[in-house]
C-alpha cells in the first residue's frame, strides 16, 4: 500500500468553457481555437464581462460551449451585432467568432467597416478554406484548384477569382488595428496562436483598437482526409498562400 | 410644455430621445434623413450613441446587437432601406428583443420615388422577413400623434420584447406642425430589461440571445410563445379613431395615416352638402382593429365601405377579410407618390352613394316588368 500524495492541478477546463461535449468532427481544430479564446478570457479576468457573438457555420453552437453571455447573429453579421453592443456597453468585452464563409463572403461588408471604424472588438476568424457546415462548398478562401462540392473539378480562378487573403486586405485599412494570422495544427503553432489571441483581447481590454486573429484551421471531413493528413495538407498548401505572421499593430499607423 | 413648430422627422427624433432611446443607428435615405441629421447633433448632447452604418443590412444587425444590451434602441429609414432590414427584423423578433423602427414610406417597388406612399403596408403588417413573426405597427396621421406614438413605442416594445414599427408616409416626415412634448409622459422603465439582457455572466448563469432552435419541438415552442404575444397584442394594443361615424352615414371610409386626414377634409365638405359619411381610421395596423371595424360596418345604415389608400390596394385586403362580404368593399387609391386630393375622395364617395335618378328608376322598373313577362 502506498500513500496518495496531495493532488496538484496542472491542467483543467478553463472556467470560460462549459462541460458540454462539442459536436465538432474528429480532428477538427474549432475545439482548440475555442480553448485558446477561453484561456485568454480566464487569464485576463474577462469572462464575467464578456459577450461573444456566434456566426452561422459549424461553430454556430459555440454558445453552448462558452460560459459567458452570447448572441447568435445572422450569417456574416456578427461584426454589426458586436458594433451595436459595444457602442453602448464599452465597459464590456465583445468578441465575434466567424468562419471564412461567414466573414469573407456574406459578411465581407460588415467586417471591413467594423475594422475601418476601429470598433473595439475582437474577431476570431477561422479560415478552413471551405464551407464546413453546409457540406463542403467553395469559400472565398478556397485555394486555386482545390476540389469542393461546388467546384468538383477544382477551383477555377478564371471564373471565381483568386482566394481572398483577409488579414492582408484588412491590414491595408488606414485605421489602426491589430491583425495576425496563426495556425493551430501543431503544438508549437498552438502556443503561438494563444499568444496572438490573448494579445487581441489585451488590446480590447485597454480600449486600444480593433483586433482580429485569423486562425488557419482544418476541416478533415470536407477536405476528405484523415485528421493527420489534414494537418499535413494545411501546412503544405495553406501556409504557402496564407503566410503566418502579424500584419498590423496599432503602434504602426497605416 | 408649450407647443413648438417642428418638422415631422425632427419631432419623431426628439420624441425618441424623450422616451430614453439614446442609441440610434442609421443609413441616409430620403425622405427621412432629417431624423439622422437631427440626432447626429442631439445625441452627443444627451450622451447617447449615434452611428451611421455602412448599409441598412448593418443597421438592422447593429440594432440587434444594441437591443441585446437591454437599453432603448431606435432606427429610422424609408422603404428600400426597410427592405434591407428585414433579415434583422426576423432575427430580432425570433430572439425576442425590443426595438423601435421608423419607416417614412416612399413610393416603390424598387427604387421607386421619393414622394409619399403607403405601399409598404403588406411588408409592415404581414412580416416582411422570413418565419412566423409579426411587428407591432402603428400609423400616425399627424405629427403630434407621431410624437405620442413614438414616445410610447419603447415601453410597448419592451412589454412584448418585440420590434415596434412606426409607419408614416413622406408627409409625416416632411410637413411642419405645432407639437408638444408632454413633460409628465410615462415612458416606462427599461431597467427591468436587465432580467434578460446580455450584461455579463457575473453571479448568474450565462445567457444566450438567439433565434436558432434545431430541435423542431423547441422551435415550435418558440413560435407558439411568439404567437401568444401577437394574440395578446390583438386584445390589448388595438388602436383606432372614429370620425363622424353616426346612424346617418350612408357610407364608411376606411383610411389611415395622412390619407385619413385628407378624407376628413372630404367628409367635412360633404357634410356641408348634406351628405353624411363616416371615417374609420386604424392607428394600429398590426394588430388590426378587426372587431371594432366590423362593428361599424355592421350598422344598418352603412351600405358601402370605401377604402382609400396611397397604394394600389393593400390594407383593403384586411378590410375585405374583416367585412367578409356582408357589405360591398370598394377601393380607391393613387400611388407612385401621388396624394389623392379631397376632391378626388369626394368624387369617389359621390359616385358610390349617387341616388338613382327618376329616369333611371323608371328604366329599372320597365326592365323588371319586361323580365317578368318573358
Ligand atoms: C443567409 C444565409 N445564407 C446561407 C446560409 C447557409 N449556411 C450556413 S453555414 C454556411 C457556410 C459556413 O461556412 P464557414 O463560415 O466557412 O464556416 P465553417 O462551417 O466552415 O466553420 C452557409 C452558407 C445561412 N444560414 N444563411
Ligand atoms: S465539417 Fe469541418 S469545420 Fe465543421 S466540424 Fe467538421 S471538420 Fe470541423
Amino acid at each position: 500500500m502506498h500513500t496518495v500524495q496531495a493532488e496538484k492541478t496542472i491542467f483543467q477546463r478553463p472556467e470560460s468553457l462549459t462541460e458540454t461535449v462539442t459536436h465538432y468532427c474528429p480532428g477538427c481544430t474549432h475545439g482548440i481555437i475555442h480553448r485558446l479564446v477561453a484561456e485568454s478570457l480566464d487569464e485576463l479576468g474577462l469572462r464575467e464581462r464578456a459577450v461573444g457573438v456566434a456566426p452561422v457555420g459549424c461553430s454556430v453552437l459555440i454558445y453552448n460551449y462558452f460560459n459567458c453571455d452570447f448572441l447568435e447573429a445572422p450569417h456574416g453579421r456578427a461584426p454589426a451585432l458586436a458594433t451595436g453592443f459595444k457602442r453602448i456597453r464599452n465597459d464590456m468585452i465583445v468578441f465575434t467568432y466567424q468562419g471564412d464563409g461567414d466573414l469573407a463572403s456574406i459578411g465581407m461588408g460588415e467586417i471591413v467597416h467594423a475594422a475601418n471604424r476601429g470598433e473595439k472588438i475582437t474577431v476570431v476568424f477561422v479560415n478552413n478554406a471551405i464551407y464546413g457546415m453546409t457540406g463542403g462548398q467553395m469559400a472565398p478562401t478556397t485555394l486555386a484548384g482545390q476540389v469542393t462540392t461546388t467546384c468538383p473539378h477544382g477551383r477555377d480562378t478564371q471564373q471565381t477569382g483568386q482566394p481572398i487573403r483577409m488579414s492582408e486586405l484588412l491590414a491595408t485599412l488606414a485605421t489602426p488595428s491589430y491583425i495576425e494570422r496563426v495556425s493551430v495544427h501543431s503544438p508549437m503553432h498552438i502556443i503561438r496562436a494563444k499568444k496572438a489571441v490573448r494579445k487581441a483581447f489585451e488590446y480590447q481590454k485597454a480600449g486600444t483598437c480593433f483586433s482580429l486573429v485569423e486562425v488557419l484551421s482544418t476541416c478533415p471531413t470536407n477536405w476528405g482526409m484523415t485528421p493527420t493528413d489534414a494537418t499535413k495538407w494545411l501546412e503544405k498548401n495553406l501556409f504557402a498562400y496564407y503566410p503566418l505572421g502579424c500584419y498590423k499593430k496599432p503602434e504602426e499607423v497605416g | 410644455m408649450a407647443k413648438i413648430l417642428m418638422k415631422g422627422n425632427e419631432a419623431i427624433a426628439e420624441a425618441a430621445i424623450r422616451a430614453g432611446a439614446t442609441n440610434y443607428f442609421c443609413y441616409p435615405i430620403t425622405p427621412q434623413t432629417e431624423v439622422a441629421e437631427y440626432l447626429a447633433r442631439r445625441m452627443p448632447e444627451v450622451g447617447g450613441v449615434f452611428l451611421q452604418a455602412e448599409s441598412e443590412v448593418a443597421v438592422g444587425n447593429m440594432l440587434f446587437g444594441a437591443a441585446s444590451t437591454g437599453r432603448r434602441v431606435f432606427t429610422s429609414s424609408s422603404s428600400p432601406g426597410i427592405s434591407l432590414m428585414q433579415e434583422a427584423m426576423s432575427y430580432i423578433a425570433g430572439a425576442q428583443l425590443p426595438c423601435v423602427i421608423l419607416n417614412i414610406m416612399r413610393g416603390g417597388p424598387g427604387l421607386g420615388g421619393i414622394l409619399p406612399a403607403q405601399s409598404d403596408y403588406f411588408q409592415a403588417t404581414k412580416g416582411g422577413g422570413h418565419g412566423d413573426y409579426r411587428i407591432l405597427c402603428l400609423a400616425p396621421s399627424s405629427i403630434q400623434e407621431a410624437v405620442d406614438l413614438t414616445m410610447g413605442a419603447f415601453a410597448t416594445a419592451e412589454k412584448y420584447r418585440n420590434p415596434v414599427m412606426i409607419v408614416g408616409d413622406g408627409m409625416i416626415g416632411q410637413m411642419m406642425e405645432p407639437v408638444e412634448f408632454p413633460d409628465d409622459f410615462d415612458a416606462g422603465d427599461p431597467s427591468k430589461n436587465e432580467e434578460w439582457a446580455a450584461t455579463g455572466a457575473k453571479g448568474r448563469k450565462a445567457r444566450i440571445i438567439k433565434s436558432l432552435f434545431l430541435d423542431p419541438l423547441k422551435l415550435e415552442e418558440n413560435s407558439i410563445v411568439l404567437h401568444e404575444k401577437y394574440e395578446k397584442m390583438k386584445v390589448d394594443e388595438v388602436r383606432y379613431e372614429r370620425y363622424k361615424i353616426n346612424s346617418k352615414n350612408e357610407l364608411m371610409i376606411v383610411s389611415y395615416g395622412t390619407m385619413a386626414r385628407i378624407c376628413q377634409t372630404a367628409i367635412d365638405e360633404l357634410e356641408a352638402e348634406g351628405i353624411s359619411v363616416g371615417l374609420f381610421r386604424p392607428i394600429s395596423l398590426f394588430p388590426y382593429p378587426e372587431k371594432e371595424l366590423r362593428k361599424e360596418v355592421d350598422a344598418k345604415n352603412i351600405k358601402t365601405v370605401l377604402v382609400i389608400e396611397m397604394s394600389c390596394g393593400q390594407m383593403v385586403e384586411d378590410v375585405e377579410r374583416v367585412v367578409q362580404g356582408v357589405k360591398p368593399v370598394k377601393f380607391f387609391g393613387r400611388t407612385g407618390g401621388i396624394v389623392p386630393s379631397p376632391e378626388e375622395a369626394k368624387e369617389q364617395i359621390k359616385n358610390l352613394i349617387k341616388k338613382p335618378t327618376r329616369a333611371k328608376k323608371a328604366a329599372a322598373k320597365s326592365t323588371s316588368k319586361r323580365k317578368r313577362k318573358d
